[in-house]
C-alpha cells in the first residue's frame, strides 16, 4: 500500500473509531466587515497609529503627486533604487541622487546591492497596521522587497481596510503573497524588540489618494 | 473510551522522548536559579503584551469559538481535506510526498535534497522538522542544515535544544548569547556586546550569505488551505520570507493536522495566532504561496504531508482536540509548572501543557508517561488558548489511561504505590488520625530550613522536584481538640 493510501485509510478507521463526528457548524458571529468603508479618516487614522507604533515612518502625498513624498522618503538614498517593472507613471521623482532600475530578474547578490525598493500595494488591513503584496506588475518578484534594506511602499487610501477578514477577501489567495507589518523585526533576546533582522529594516509607507 | 489502536511515532528517531522522565529533567531545571530567572522574566513580558492586544478586540471570544469550531470541523472530514490540498497543489506545480513516519518523511527530504546536488540547506523554524529529527538525518547523509530563526540559531549554535514553542532560546539571556557567538560565530566582531540590537545583527550578518547562496530551503507551515493550495508561513525576523523566496527548491515538511479547508478560514487564525502567541496585532511578516508561480521564487517546490503519530491521536474521541493546537505558545507562557521548570524537562519539542497532552499520545502513553502528571490542573492553559483545548481534562484522561495501563502490570509503579497508600490511609479517620501524628516526624526531618528536602519512600518521589513544608507541631485533630474540648 503506498504511504498515502495508508494515511488516509488511518484517517478514516481513526474518525470511525471516534464515532463519525460530525462537523460542527462554524458560528461567524465575530466581526468580518468593519464599520468603516474602505478609505475613511478614521481608518486612516488608526492605520497610520498601527504603523507608527511597529517604527514604520508614514508620509502623505496628494494622488496627483506622489513623486513628492517618494524624494522625501528616498532622499538620503544613493546608489540603485529598484522598481518593479509594473511602477505606475508619475510616481518616480525627479532630481534624486539615485539611479532607477527596474527589476528583470536580478540576483539576490544585486538585490542585495540595491540601496531601496519602491513599490505599490495590493491591500491594507488598519486594524492590524498590515500592507499586502501580491506580486502584481506594481509590486513586483516577492525577492525584491525583501533584500534591499529599505522598502518605500505606496498605499492608496482606497486600498485601506478595517478588518483582517476584508483584507482577505480582497486577495488572490493563488497568487504570491507577502503579508507586512512593520518592518523586519525580533524578540528573541528576552523578549526584547529589534527592529530590522533580515528583512528591510526600514519600511516607509507613502498614504496616497 | 477508544478501542482505536493508531500507529503512534516510532521509537529512536526525531524528539517527541526525552530520556528522562518529567520529575527527573524538573529537578536539575528547578535548582538553576538563572533558568528561572531568565524564564520568569520571558513569561511575564509576554503574558502581559499578550493580554493587552487580546483586550482591544471585543469579538475574542467569537473568534475562539470560530477557531475550535473550525478545527473540530476540519478534523471530521481530515482525508477529504488533504486529497483536495494535494489536488490543488499539484495543479499548480508543486508535487506532494506523503509520509507514514519520521524515519519516512526524512528519508523523502533526504533524496529531495540529494536530487538537487546541494550539501547544505537553509531551513525556518518549524516544529515538525524538530520533532522527525530532520537535521540528524540530514547530517548522517552529509547535508548540513543551517537554522535561521535567531532563536533555532543561538540553540543550534549553543549545541543545545529548543526550551520553548515559540522563543526557542527563552532559557538564555543575552550575556549567555553572547557568549555563544563569540564563542561559534566564525569572523564575529571580538567587541560585540550584549545588547540585544547588536546580537541581532551579527546574527543577520552571520545568515546574510548563506541566504543570498542557498539552493534550497527547508521549511514547516503554519497553515495549508485545502481549497486553493495555498501554504502559509507566519514570522517576524524575514529569515521566513529568504528562505521562501530566494532559493530554487523549496521543500515542505507539514503535519497532517495543518490544514484548513478555505481560504475564508483564515481570518479567523490570522487573528487568534498573532495576538496570542507573540501578544503583537499581527506578526511582521506572513508569506503564502501556491504552487509554482513562474518568475518568481523557487520553481522547485514540494510538500511532504506527515503523519508520524497524529492519526492514532485522531482515533481518540477526546484526545484528538490536541490535534487542533496552532503552536501559540500561549499555554506555556500560563503555565505555573512551565515558568518554573522550563521547557527542557518535558523531554519533547512540544513542552508546556500542550506537550503534556500532545506528546504522550503522539508516542503512546507509556513511552512519556509522567508527563500528564506535569500540570497542576490550575486551568489556566485551556483559558489562554485561542482554539479552546481544554488540556486540563486532557491531563486528567491521560492519566487515568496511564493508571489503567499500569494497573494491567504485574509490578505497579512507584505513583500507584504512593496513591494506593494514600487512599488506604485517607479511607479510615483512625488510620488517618495515626498517619497525621506520624508525620511530626517529618519534623525533625526539616527542623533546619524549616522544609523537608527528602521524604522516605514512596514519598521520596514527591520530594525529588519539590521541597515539603515541614508538618506542624500541632496535628489539626489535636488543635481541634484542645479547642473543642475533644468532643470530635
Ligand atoms: S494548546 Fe492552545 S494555547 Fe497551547 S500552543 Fe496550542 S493553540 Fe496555543
Amino acid at each position: 500500500m503506498t504511504a498515502r493510501d495508508e494515511v488516509l485509510g488511518r484517517i478514516r478507521a481513526a474518525n470511525a473509531a471516534a464515532g463519525h463526528p460530525a462537523p460542527q457548524e462554524v458560528p461567524r458571529d465575530y466581526h468580518r466587515a468593519g464599520a468603516h468603508p474602505a478609505g475613511a479618516p478614521e481608518l486612516l487614522e488608526l492605520f497610520r497609529d498601527r504603523l507608527v507604533d511597529y517604527k514604520a515612518t508614514v508620509l502623505e502625498a496628494p494622488a496627483d503627486d506622489v513623486a513628492k513624498a517618494v524624494r522625501a522618503a528616498l532622499a538620503d538614498a544613493t546608489g540603485r533604487v529598484v522598481v518593479p517593472p509594473g511602477l505606475p507613471d508619475g510616481w518616480w521623482p525627479d532630481g534624486l541622487a539615485a539611479t532607477r532600475v527596474t527589476d528583470d530578474g536580478l540576483s539576490p547578490a544585486d538585490l542585495d546591492t540595491a540601496a531601496a525598493v519602491l513599490t505599490g500595494c495590493a491591500a491594507a488591513c488598519a486594524t492590524t497596521g498590515t500592507i499586502a503584496l501580491d506580486g502584481s506588475p506594481d509590486q513586483g518578484r516577492r525577492a525584491i522587497t525583501l533584500v534591499p534594506d529599505v522598502h518605500v511602499c505606496v498605499v492608496r487610501t482606497d486600498q485601506v481596510v478595517q478588518t483582517v477578514p476584508e483584507m482577505l477577501a480582497a486577495l488572490e489567495p493563488t497568487r504570491p503573497i507577502t503579508f507586512v507589518s512593520g518592518p523586519s523585526a525580533t524578540s528573541d533576546i528576552e523578549l526584547e524588540r529589534v527592529e530590522g533582522v533580515h528583512g528591510p529594516r526600514t519600511l516607509i509607507v507613502v498614504l496616497t489618494g | 473510551m477508544s478501542t482505536f489502536l493508531g500507529i503512534p511515532a516510532p521509537r529512536g528517531v526525531g524528539h517527541l522522548r526525552g530520556d528522562r522522565s518529567f520529575p527527573d529533567a524538573a529537578r536539575g531545571a528547578l535548582a538553576d536559579s538563572q533558568l528561572r530567572r531568565n524564564l520568569g522574566h520571558a513569561t511575564r513580558v509576554i503574558r502581559g503584551k499578550r493580554a493587552a492586544v487580546v483586550g482591544e478586540l471585543d469579538d475574542w471570544e467569537q473568534l475562539r469559538l470560530a477557531g475550535s469550531a473550525l478545527k473540530a470541523a476540519t478534523m471530521a472530514r481530515l482525508d477529504e481535506h488533504l486529497e483536495r490540498l494535494e489536488q490543488e497543489v499539484t495543479a499548480r506545480g508543486g508535487t506532494v510526498h506523503w509520509a507514514r513516519d519520521a524515519n519516512e518523511a526524512n528519508a523523502i527530504v533526504t533524496r529531495l535534497v540529494q536530487e538537487t546536488g546541494a550539501s547544505e540547506v537553509v531551513k525556518v523554524k518549524s516544529m515538525a522538522t524538530q520533532e522527525i529529527g530532520l537535521n540528524e538525518a540530514l547530517e548522517a547523509a552529509g547535508i548540513e542544515a543551517h537554522e535561521t530563526d535567531l532563536a533555532e540559531l543561538i540553540v543550534q549554535l549553543g549545541g543545545d535544544l529548543p526550551s520553548h514553542i515559540l522563543v526557542p532560546a527563552i532559557h538564555r539571556n543575552r550575556a549567555e548569547i553572547r557568549e555563544i557567538f563569540l564563542r561559534e560565530m566564525p569572523g564575529v566582531d571580538p567587541e560585540l556586546t550584549a545588547e540585544p540590537r547588536k546580537l541581532a545583527m551579527a546574527a543577520r550578518a552571520h545568515l546574510r550569505e548563506r541566504f543570498l547562496r542557498a539552493k534550497v530551503a527547508i521549511s514547516g507551515a503554519n497553515f495549508g488551505v485545502a481549497d486553493t493550495g495555498t501554504l502559509l508561513v507566519v514570522e517576524s525576523e524575514g529569515n521566513g520570507r529568504m528562505c521562501l523566496t530566494l532559493p530554487e527548491t523549496l521543500i515542505t515538511v507539514m503535519g497532517i493536522e495543518k490544514v484548513v479547508p478555505t481560504w475564508q478560514d483564515l481570518e479567523v487564525f490570522l487573528q487568534l495566532l498573532p495576538r496570542s502567541s507573540t501578544g503583537e496585532r499581527m506578526n511582521p511578516y506572513t508569506s503564502a504561496w501556491t504552487g509554482v508561480t513562474p518568475g518568481d521564487g523557487p520553481q522547485a517546490f514540494h510538500l511532504v504531508l506527515l503523519d508520524n503519530g497524529r492519526t492514532a491521536v485522531l482515533g481518540d474521541d477526546l484526545g484528538r482536540s490536541a490535534l487542533h493546537c496552532i503552536k501559540c505558545s500561549a499555554c506555556l507562557n500560563v503555565c505555573p509548572v512551565y515558568e518554573r521548570t522550563g521547557g527542557h524537562a518535558y523531554g519533547s519539542v512540544y513542552p508546556g501543557p500542550i506537550g503534556a497532552v500532545l506528546s504522550p499520545q503522539l508516542t503512546g502513553v507509556e513511552d512519556n508517561a509522567s508527563l500528564p502528571y506535569a500540570s497542576s490542573l490550575c486551568g489556566a492553559c485551556f483559558d489562554a488558548c485561542p482554539v479552546r483545548i481544554d488540556i486540563p481534562s486532557l491531563l486528567v484522561k491521560l492519566r487515568a489511561q496511564h493508571v489503567d495501563e499500569q494497573r494491567k502490570r504485574a509490578v505497579p509503579s512507584a505513583e500507584a504505590i504512593a496513591m494506593a497508600a494514600a487512599s488506604w490511609v485517607m479511607s479510615s479517620p483512625r488510620r488517618f488520625a495515626a498517619a497525621e501524628k506520624g508525620s511530626r516526624a517529618g519534623r525533625l526531618l526539616g527542623r533546619r530550613a524549616g522544609r523537608i528536602r527528602t521524604l522516605p519512600p514512596p514519598l521520596s518521589a514527591w520530594t525529588a522536584s519539590r521541597d515539603a513544608p515541614r508538618p506542624p507541631s500541632e496535628t489539626f485533630r489535636e488543635w481541634w481538640a484542645r479547642e473543642r474540648g475533644g468532643d470530635s
